[in-house]
């Protein structure tokens, strides 16, 4: 009995607290998703959690949406949803939408028990305005705090509404709440999918100019790096918060072989890979708010490669 | 329109105005009366029934949280610690070993007839046999080959063999979850801690999520368990209620022969509390005499043995986190909100006190937005209420259904590790609900504890734990008191208790039939009082015929 085919489905969880914006990210998400099929499963469909637009038909526990994306229901039993979308072979990657008291890190390890799955990126989102209220509720506080603690990236949402010093006050007291995480802010849930799913393979290895990626904040650099790296050091360079990335991706050439590395605000996942046909290594970096210097960047790589063995 | 007057040993009628009777009278499956003979024969042309003259007749009893697939669960087979009833009257012997548990599975496989079909057993109670693990090699032993299962007696765990791991894909490296413990070979062990983990492997070891919640046979063997043990009205805490589901329930108890009276819930789960309330305000109209609809559960946090319940400070005694919100706070206001407005009923689950402290939070505001006076707002398992909120819970005109049965079977548990001796013995504060002037229902949960309401109320009355430490000496209540938490004090909280619940002029020929007087045997006896069957709706039910 096979439970998947090729390689692991990466999941995105998209976590929060009631009112963060949450579902319309998703409908965002789905409205952009650049061809990528998009399985998108929540807990019950309950008022509206997919705008009427996007949905072309409606059957029991599955939606089918435009774009060849679908939307599921899993109700009260997450995993048995989450291995019937691992066997499905007309998707491409799946965005779990956690209730607004979940746990995205129990969720996150829920999904090392389905073959087939891969835990991509843990985002949470975040109401601007309303959110040191939220962190010092009665009865919600540890809940909210342990949701920021467990995120890769903070979507800080309804930024729009706040006064820059806010905002400024926010992003300090999030630096201490969420060390883990890096943050990205955006109005009416407009993130880009790059940021979300990460780099599309292979369209984004080809581009050589920054480019933007929809929306004024969001932007990518790619890179072809033909020499040895040391690929954990170059790892943990582009991770660091001066690297002005949120994201990255790269196919590199290590001193052990070749490896697929995956940056999501912090956290680092560095797996074997095989080699690209051309034996050419390339690394996409995703950034969002500030510029990416391709400069700095470059300089990075440089530093972390090892001498050519031509040379 | 015949009359028939029964004659009984004693009848114990739960009306303080008329405490014991020797005949009743009944007409049109109602009563007509309790009483003497001769105050009877008033009602005018009648038959005199002497088959209970030597029976005690209590009013049926109302099993205020209950679940019907505790009918279906005895398609599996049952290896438990304690000896248990099946629905077809055949006693499974306690079992009191590992090995004894896996030379019953063994037995069981050679019935099966298929040999792909998974083997399943329910009941497992690991603790009592000095926390010995089952691992997936004891239940190889069984079959190599074909998948087999064994659910604990608390559903929180599920021990699986190698042959169900694989079907799961799970015999691989790499698994990382707490709830799924992992052998020096970094390979499971087989045993599944809480939902997710469970939700891999439970269709591939024939657990069905469906028969948990749709099984018709299930709801006829567990009508055939209520006769059993005195039970007139059960409920069904709580069920999708989709609506194949309602209509399989509305034909079944509509059967001429069903012998109980079925509250189902309407589990509230998702995003749309209003509209939930809407769809349980809809399903009432559905209602039959035997299928009560229209009330809506609410479950608020997890379970303290799964350290999933919200605790407030200092949480548990061995240092596990706060605990798990099953509902968002906003959420549970919203469908509070909306049920006080529609006059719909709702039950919530909270097991730690910080999830009652937060349902009486919002229940305080939706009140002022939304006046109400009669709600029977209910906490269900509310096990760790201390005074203060059992004040505010009777202000707020709230009811509870508290779990004595929990108390005896993980007393222990609890007061070596979850909470911790003090908080241990003010578990189920049945005395503190009753002093602070909260209605009070007492409750089985089955098929997580056995039905058997006398059983429950003999919990409330000990508070003996199974190793026999007796546990929490001033939370007992007496047997009186127990007696009217497994009657009136439920119905109160299914707001049928102007129907059921005691034995008087116009509610329901309802009864349980005893052949022992619960009032009369000693108190550390009334476990062991002897159910003959029912009466239900003046249609009469031997269990020994079931």
């Amino acid at each position: 009995m096979t439970l998947s085919h090729g390689a692991p489905k990466p999941v995105t969880l998209i976590s929060g607290y009631l009112g963060a914006g949450k579902t319309t990210l998703v409908n965002h998400l789905l409205r952009n998703a650049g061809g990528r099929r998009i399985a998108v499963a929540v807990n019950e469909f309950g008022a509206l959690p997919i705008d009427p637009d996007l949905i072309e038909q409606a059957s029991g526990d599955v939606l089918t949406l435009a774009g060849g994306c679908i939307c599921c229901s899993f109700g009260d039993d997450l995993t048995s949803g989450l291995v019937e979308l691992a066997a499905r072979t007309d998707i491409d990657c799946i965005l779990i939408e956690t209730s607004g008291v979940a746990l995205p890190g129990a969720v996150a390890q829920s999904l090392s028990l389905v073959a087939g799955l891969k835990h991509e990126a843990t985002l949470v989102l975040l109401d601007a305005e309303t959110a040191r209220k939220l962190a010092r509720d009665k009865f919600l506080s540890d809940t909210i705090l342990r949701q920021l603690a467990e995120a890769d990236l903070i979507v800080l949402n309804k930024t729009d509404l706040v006064s820059d010093d806010a905002r400024v006050d926010l992003r300090d007291w999030l630096a201490t709440t969420a060390p883990r995480a890096k943050i990205v802010e955006t109005a009416f849930g407009a993130l880009a999918p790059e940021i979300a799913f990460g780099a599309y393979a292979p369209s984004a290895f080809v581009a050589d100019e920054p480019t933007t990626l929809g929306g004024a904040g969001p932007q990518s650099q790619s890179f072809e790096i033909e020499r040895t790296v040391h690929v954990a050091r170059l790892a943990s360079m582009l991770a660091a918060e001066q690297a002005g990335l949120v994201r990255a991706k790269g196919f590199l050439r290590d001193a052990d072989g070749w490896k697929l590395l995956q940056i999501v605000g912090r956290r680092i996942d560095i797996t074997p890979a095989r080699a690209p046909q051309d034996g050419v290594g390339r690394l996409v970096c995703i950034a969002h708010g500030a510029p990416l210097e391709r400069a700095r960047i470059a300089a990075i790589i440089q530093g972390c490669s090892f001498p050519n063995p031509s040379s | 329109m015949t009359t028939t007057i029964y004659s009984a040993r004693k009848i114990i009628t739960m009306n303080p105005a008329r405490p014991t009777a020797s005949h009743v009278a009944v007409r049109d499956g109602r009563i007509l009366g309790a009483g003497t003979l001769d105050e009877l024969k008033g009602w005018g042309k009648h038959i005199v029934d002497d088959r209970f003259a030597d029976l005690v007749l209590m009013p049926g009893f109302v099993e205020g949280h209950s679940h019907a697939f505790e009918g279906a669960v005895w398609r599996y087979v049952y290896c438990g610690w304690f000896d248990r009833v099946a629905p077809d009257g055949k006693t499974w012997e306690a079992l009191r070993s590992l090995d004894a548990v896996i030379a019953r599975l063994a037995e069981q496989e050679k019935a099966l007839p298929d040999a792909a079909a998974p083997l399943t057993g329910w009941g497992l109670d690991p603790i009592y046999f000095g926390n010995k693990r089952m691992t997936r090699e004891d239940l190889d032993r069984i079959s190599p080959n074909r998948p087999i299962g064994v659910m604990h007696a608390s559903f929180h765990i599920l021990n699986v063999n190698t042959r169900a791991l694989e079907l799961a894909g799970l015999m691989r490296t790499g698994v990382n979850h707490p709830g799924v413990p992992l052998g020096n070979d970094g390979l499971p062990t087989g045993e599944m801690k809480g939902p997710e983990a469970q939700g891999t492997v439970a269709a591939h070891v024939g657990l069905d999520r469906a028969m948990m919640s749709g099984d018709e046979r299930g709801l006829r063997d567990f009508a055939r368990l209520c006769v059993r043990k005195g039970v007139t009205t059960a409920t069904d805490l709580a069920n999708p209620l989709p609506p194949d589901t309602v209509e399989m329930m509305l034909r079944v108890t509509g059967d001429a022969s069903y012998p109980a009276r079925i509250v189902p819930l309407r589990r509230y789960l998702g995003d749309d509390a209003r509209g939930t309330i809407e769809a349980a305000a809809a399903l009432a109209e559905k209602s039959s005499d035997r299928l009560r609809l229209g009330l809506v559960k609410i479950v608020v946090d997890g379970s303290i043995q799964g350290f999933s319940a919200r605790l407030r400070w200092p949480g548990y005694y061995n240092g596990a986190g706060p605990g798990l919100w099953y509902v968002p706070p906003q959420r549970l206001a919203e469908a509070l909100d909306a049920a006080l407005e529609m006059g719909v009923l709702v039950h919530c689950h909270t097991n730690g006190d910080e999830a009652t402290e937060l349902v009486l939070d919002t229940m305080e505001r939706a009140l002022r937005k939304h006046p109400s006076p009669d709600h029977r707002f209910t906490l269900q398992h509310c096990q760790l209420a201390d005074r203060a909120q059992f004040k505010r819970m009777a202000r707020l005109g709230m009811s509870v259904n508290l779990f004595p049965n929990h108390h005896y079977c993980w007393g222990d548990e609890h007061y070596a590790l979850t909470v911790g001796p003090e908080r241990a013995e003010r578990m189920n504060a049945c005395r503190a609900a009753l002093d602070e002037g909260v209605p009070l229902g007492i409750h089985s949960d089955a098929p997580v504890t056995p039905l058997a309401p006398l059983f429950t109320a003999w919990c409330a009355v000990n508070r003996i734990t199974a190793s026999g430490r007796t546990l929490g000496q001033t939370e007992k209540i007496g047997v009186y008191e127990a007696l009217r938490a497994i009657t009136l004090g439920p119905a109160w909280t299914l707001k049928l208790d102007g129907e059921i619940g005691s034995i008087e002029t116009g509610k329901r020929a309802d009864f349980a039939v005893l052949q022992d007087d619960p009032l009369e045997i000693a108190p550390e006896n009334l476990k062991d009082v002897r159910v003959w069957g029912t009466v239900h709706g003046g249609r009469i039910f031997e269990a020994a015929k079931i």
